[in-house]
């Protein structure tokens, strides 16, 4: 069995609450719960840093200062709180923080938890609260919505790579199929082809199964470095192999190319780097797929297709359960629910849980190499990470 | 009301006016006094014609806190003819199909009211082509 | 019709000439896309019976204003001109609908074309003359010497009383009007005459949303003796008649007023066909006699004279004696044809319009 390196960076545990319409459920209860989770699958450590990713809590909870909210609701008074806003990819981001905090030699453990709220107001002040990820004065004035931008964006990928309509829809089948077997997921009904074919437009030419549901959840990763790792863990501890972001131009139309993500690009070339690794060691790939033409660019960016081509994996199998690539191994944001700045922990969790041989029916076989991916925006910021399983169970 | 922000912006919103790079001779918009091309200092004042074509376009049905009285309302990106994207709102269609790579031109709109007594702000959206100019 | 006295009536002509010649470098039009038919109004409000006063009115569009419409003929007039804009020193818009009680719609303009910050602007009104008096201060300011150029502007997103007689007709548009030296203009301004008395035919409170108006009271005592005072007077200035007119427009608020004042000062029909647009667009207010002029000079030859009488209740008018240049053929192509605004039409139902004028309770 490999010993822990010791400058390593360990995932001791994870936490996730379904994500939904948690009426009865606050943001600082949300926390609590992903944070309880976390911290018992790892006999209660209590974390010296702690890092809250969120990106809407001051306009739709009128609360800002999460670090200290979380930390103090959460019995942490004392340890190094912040929050950390990066849109969409504000998970993997405040993974990033405890990742470069831990390495530094600073402080041997963190926890990050990830809780959005957006039940609390109605559907046009999320819209406005959303919008203010993109460029506020040229592209939220005009009234765009995130909806409406992927609308455009995935009108232009279809035309300029002459994609069929329906080339998109793989991600959703998958997403939706994979979680059947998803207890905590928010949506566990299968869809098919002809469901996507004949299903509303929401902003043409997406359409109903094109966008993932935005809902209320919270999921926690708790971290401990490799030389500090407590004894007697219940699962093999998980290691951050790679972690890094990259940033490009925030409007879409200040692209380069709109239809190629440098910052997804290069975090994931980074991170593969840092790894040692290339593409086709990866063996599952927790993509962000808040809309369906995000994960074809994804997957393009980190390699594992070629430019106008990675709808293809979707079609051909290659991204289910039991194909080369499995992504959104629990219905990623399609059908597990999008929750905002926590999705990119959901991500990390999820993918722990599959390298760690807890998935159950959702389990990718011989799992040992997932890379993890959130981006913010039209991929403006990317937070990357490789995770391994060198640790088996004693 | 955001008073200051809207009217610091009342150039480019009213009349599409960014920069060009005095280096690299970028036409660059909106106005970001680094040229994006080659980092150096852009600051010169560059009059856009207001020409371009859709370079894609879509249709806002769940509109945002403040544009909920315009919906459904269309949206495009459009690229200018000397070379930068913008995202704006498309006006005037009438029964016009929208099509990739049709011609449009910038026209002066209001883009919404600051709530029932704030300003009203103005600028860029684009139409279709007029005909005949006599 | 009895007739005040013109003033300094021994042997001054009360016409009016600056001392500089001064014509028009530019001129341009806008009217909205959107028409709603006289028998959509009729359809609501009477059952479908009874006569149309006119075909079918504008109605601007939902990010549509007086300050938009202003600033697309304003270009309009700018690419006829071919003049930089920071040779503008006056930009005056008048109307009977600016956006805002209080804030100019002046300076939103001469931002965006251009004309700030060494320019005069402010906002004018008097009902439908709001537009022309602008024109007239223009000729002063322009034939004075003080400026070289200044830019006069006449629009309306006119509102009628859901149910009422002005609700067929007040429709949207107006026109862009470049004054400068007579040498090198499109078309020469040779006199011009204003005559104002207080006469209450048409009004609105400062917080009423929709006009009162006289009813029948709007005709003779209104309508038709303004435009009949300074017409006759300024011909008379002049040394002119209406055989002398190529061309002539007056104020439309319907099809039947502008036809009958013609008639009465000795215009045939086919004098006014060219700058008869009410029937199509509606009565533009502000924009009214102004944008027929627009269609007049979109196909008028050089040498042709116009005489343009415009009117705003409460109550004036203002007249000019209009001779058109050289240049007019050529450069009048640097811009969008009025004819084809006309053109460019949606049709929309009475509940489409409701949605566009701000009809519907919202709040």
């Amino acid at each position: 069995m490999a010993s822990p390196i010791p400058e390593g960076i360990y995932i001791v545990g994870v936490g996730m609450t379904p994500v939904g319409e948690h009426w009865e459920t606050s943001l600082r209860h949300l926390a609590l719960e992903a944070i309880q989770t976390a911290r018992a699958e790892a006999g209660g450590l209590r974390p010296q840093l702690l890092y809250v990713a969120n990106m809407l809590a001051p306009a739709l909870s009128g609360q800002s200062h999460l670090g200290t909210l979380v930390a103090d609701f959460a019995g942490l008074r004392g340890a190094e709180a912040m929050t950390v806003e990066a849109a969409g990819a504000s998970g993997g981001a405040a993974l990033r923080q405890a990742y470069l905090a831990l390495r530094s030699g600073e402080a041997e453990t963190a926890l990050v938890v990830g809780v959005e709220k957006v039940t609390d107001k109605g559907s046009s002040e999320v819209e406005s609260a959303l919008a203010t990820a993109k460029d506020a004065d040229y592209e939220a004035v005009h009234g765009l919505t995130d909806t409406a931008q992927a609308a455009l964006w995935m009108r232009r990928y279809l035309h300029e790579h002459g994609a069929p309509a329906d080339a998109l829809a793989g991600f959703s089948l998958t997403a939706h199929r994979n979680a059947v077997t998803n207890p905590h997921a928010m949506y566990r009904r299968a869809i098919e082809l002809e469901d996507y074919r004949k299903a509303g437009m929401v902003s043409e030419p997406l359409n109903l199964y094109d966008a993932a549901p935005l809902a209320d959840g919270a999921a926690a990763v708790l971290l401990v470095r490799g030389d500090r790792l407590p004894p007697g863990l219940p699962h093999p501890p998980t290691r951050i192999a790679g972690s890094a972001m990259s940033t490009a131009a925030l409007a879409l139309h200040d692209q380069v190319d709109p239809l190629w993500m440098p910052a997804a690009a290069e975090s994931a070339g980074r991170a593969l780097q840092q790894a040692g690794l290339q593409p086709e060691d990866v063996q599952l790939f927790e993509l962000h797929d808040r809309f369906s033409v995000h994960a074809a660019l994804s997957l393009e960016a980190a390699g594992f297709a070629a430019r106008g081509r990675g709808w293809e994996l979707a079609h051909n199998g290659t991204i289910a359960l039991q194909g080369r690539l499995p992504v959104t191994t629990f219905g990623g944001s399609k059908a597990r629910g999008d929750a905002g700045g926590a999705t990119g922990l959901y991500q990390v969790a999820e993918a722990v849980v599959q390298l760690q041989g807890r998935a159950g029916e959702n389990q990718v076989p011989g799992a040992r190499v997932a890379l993890v991916q959130c981006l913010g925006g039209a991929g403006g910021t990317a937070a990357t990470h490789l995770l391994v399983q060198e640790l088996e169970a004693a | 009301m955001e008073t200051s922000r809207h009217w610091r912006l009342r150039q480019q919103r009213y009349a599409l006016v960014g920069e060009v790079c005095p280096s690299c001779e970028q036409r660059i918009f909106p106005p970001r006094d680094l040229c994006p091309d080659c980092g150096e200092e852009a600051r010169e004042l560059y009059q856009f014609s207001g020409r371009g074509e859709v370079y894609s376009f879509t249709t806002v049905y769940q509109a945002p806190a403040g544009f909920e009285q315009e919906a459904p309302y269309p949206m495009a990106m459009v690229r200018l003819e000397e070379g930068p994207l913008v995202t704006a709102q498309l006006t005037d269609l009438g029964d016009r199909a929208v099509q990739i790579g049709m011609p449009v031109e910038m026209v002066t709109r209001k883009l919404r009211a600051d709530g029932e007594r704030g300003m009203l702000v103005y600028g860029y959206k684009f139409r279709p082509l007029l005909n005949g100019k006599s | 019709m009895a007739q005040e006295a013109a003033p300094g009536a021994a042997g001054r002509a009360p016409g009016m000439k600056p001392l500089r010649d001064v014509g028009l470098a530019g001129y341009g039009a806008y009217i909205p896309r959107y028409r709603l038919p006289a028998s959509e109004v009729a359809r609501l409000w009477t059952g479908g019976t009874g006569p149309l006063p006119v075909k079918e009115k504008a109605v601007a569009g939902l990010d549509e204003d007086v300050i938009t419409m202003s600033i697309e003929a304003a270009r309009n007039a700018l690419a006829r001109a071919e003049i930089d804009p920071a040779r503008i020193r006056a930009v005056w818009v008048g109307s009977e609908s600016h956006p805002y009680a209080v804030k100019p719609t002046s300076t939103v303009v001469a931002e965006a074309i251009g004309a700030t910050p060494h320019t005069q602007a402010a906002d004018w009104e008097f009902a439908c003359k709001a537009g022309t008096e602008a024109l007239q201060a223009a000729i002063g300011f322009v034939g004075s010497g003080m400026a070289e150029f200044a830019l006069s502007i006449g629009m309306d997103t006119a509102q009628g009383r859901p149910g009422d007689a002005l609700e067929y007709t007040a429709g949207a548009g107006g026109a862009a009007f470049i004054v400068g030296p007579a040498e090198d203009s499109l078309c020469r301004i040779e006199m011009s005459y204003s005559y104002a008395t207080d006469t209450p035919d048409f009004w609105r409170r400062a917080d009423a949303k929709y006009p009162e108006h006289g009813e029948r009271f709007t005709g003779e005592p209104a309508y038709f003796k303004h435009i009949q005072a300074a017409g006759e007077t300024l011909m008379q200035s002049m040394g002119t008649q209406a055989s002398d007119y190529r061309y002539a427009v007056f104020h439309q608020p319907n099809i039947k007023f502008p036809q009958r004042a013609a008639k009465a000062l000795g215009f045939r029909p086919e004098q006014i066909e060219a700058g008869m647009l009410v029937s199509q667009i509606g009565n533009t207010y502000a924009g009214s006699a102004l944008v027929g002029l627009t269609a007049i000079l979109d196909e008028a030859q050089p040498g042709d004279r116009i005489l343009l009488v415009s009117y705003g209740s409460g109550a004036g008018s203002d007249a000019f004696s209009l001779v058109a240049g050289e240049a007019l053929p050529l450069r009048r192509q640097r811009a969008t044809a009025t004819l084809s605004y006309i053109q460019r039409r949606t049709e929309i139902d009475y509940a489409t319009y409701a949605r566009l004028r701000g009809k519907l309770q919202l709040h």
